[in-house]
């Protein structure tokens, strides 16, 4: 199970890579908790200037546009299928 | 090659007389349509390929502690060179605030950011000639340099919302940039959609106003009220236009053309270009959330004079 943050404060881009993550994640069958953090003051404890974030298991991902489907497969690689390149 | 394809489609294929207002009017639509996306495409993609190398985090790197005047200048020229949504415009802020960066250097970041950029200057280059991009672009430094520093002099560290100043920027490893040339190749691309994406309606009604301007409002009216130099009164009347209407700063450009084209003063247009362009009321509400009005209302109101003083500058020469 992923934990996933979107950080930003409500933007169409936020929501477009909210969507994102959630269509690439069920088309994979990756499991995730998705979660919206729109909150101003915990966006900037993660460091990032540029929204939206996306924070991966504590860790962050992704910071400033809308990321595409690859890096967002990307993020999840390592653990869906280690060692296999073609599987996602 | 635009202007041939535009020719084609509308006088042989559409019939259409070239002296009529809906000729003319299709045409300008037609050409400018093209010509901007296809040069849009072509820039993004390549300032896409630099631009993999730098992000807002660098950039408040570079900035912070730094003398004032060098401070300013790097905050101007990476404004313009990188274009941010408006909805990071509040993540900045604070954070060029908790890097103790002086408010009035992130001023003048703000002004120059949507104002100059890459985009629009290769825009106005390619269908406005190099002189007035140049204007364009020099005028648009001078205003973000006066503008900020002036808004210094008001200490507006007093009309930041207190909530700012408690916010603390973490200190989290960013993940590294994919730099090898396969990375930027996958950023540009996106780059393209997503820039494209968002403006591209802003673009089409600013060349459909363009287009309407060029087709059916008549030289005569255009020269006697909005052209030379007896009428000052034309470029506060432009800026304050400006002010509630929004585009982006691309999107501005065929109306500018249009206006040209019929004989609106230089300085005018520049000035509706930058009103347009850098004051819109989406951005002062984004703003609004880490500023007390009274400091946007002397944002607003020292950009409309530095406006107006460009317009009448330039009418001026």
């Amino acid at each position: 199970m992923f934990e996933v943050k979107v950080l930003g404060s409500g933007c169409r881009n936020c929501a477009t890579t909210y969507q994102l993550i959630q269509d690439v994640c069920e088309e994979n069958a990756i499991p995730i908790t998705l979660e919206k953090v729109e909150d101003l003051a915990q966006i900037m404890s993660y460091g990032i200037l540029s929204t939206p974030g996306v924070v991966v298991n504590g860790k962050i991902a992704h910071a400033g546009g809308v990321p595409d489907k690859k890096a967002v497969l990307s993020w999840f690689k390592a653990q869906c299928c280690p060692g296999n390149e073609s599987c996602c | 090659m635009f202007e041939r394809l535009a020719d084609f489609l509308v006088y042989d294929l559409a019939q259409l007389d070239a002296t009529s207002q809906m000729g003319a009017a299709l045409h300008f639509f037609l050409m400018d349509t093209a010509k901007i996306f296809v040069l849009l495409g072509v820039i993004i993609y390549f300032m896409g390929l630099l631009r993999a190398l730098l992000s807002a985090e660098k950039v408040r790197a570079y900035v912070r502690d730094k003398p004032r005047w060098l401070a300013r200048t790097l905050a101007i020229s990476l404004g313009a060179v990188t274009p941010f949504c408006s909805c990071s415009s509040v993540p900045l802020f604070i954070g060029f605030v908790e890097a103790g960066i002086p408010l009035g250097v992130t001023f003048s970041f703000l002004i120059a950011s949507p104002m100059i950029n890459e985009v629009a200057v290769v825009l106005l280059a390619g269908i406005l000639g190099w002189k007035i991009a140049l204007l364009y672009v020099l005028a648009g430094v001078i205003v973000a340099y006066v503008g900020g520093a002036l808004m210094e002099l008001f200490k507006p560290e007093r009309w930041v919302e207190d909530y700012v100043w408690k916010i603390r920027v973490g200190q989290t490893q960013l993940p590294q940039p994919d730099t090898s040339l396969r990375g930027r190749h996958r950023f540009a691309l996106g780059e393209v959609k997503e820039i494209v994406g968002r403006i591209w309606l802003w673009v089409f009604i600013g060349i459909g106003v363009g287009a309407l301007f060029h087709g059916y409002v008549p030289e005569a009216w255009v020269v006697e009220h909005l052209g030379g130099q007896d009428n000052w009164l034309a470029v506060p009347v432009a800026v304050l236009l400006g002010i509630p209407l929004y585009s982006n700063a691309t999107g501005v450009i065929p109306i500018a053309e249009a206006m040209l084209g019929k004989g609106v003063a230089l300085g005018t247009t520049l000035a509706f270009m930058m009103s347009i362009a850098a004051l819109s009321l989406p951005e002062m509400l984004i703003l609004r959330k880490v500023i007390r009005w009274q400091a946007l209302a002397l944002y607003v109101g020292i950009l409309a004079i530095a406006f107006m003083l460009v317009g009448w500058g330039f009418n001026l020469l």
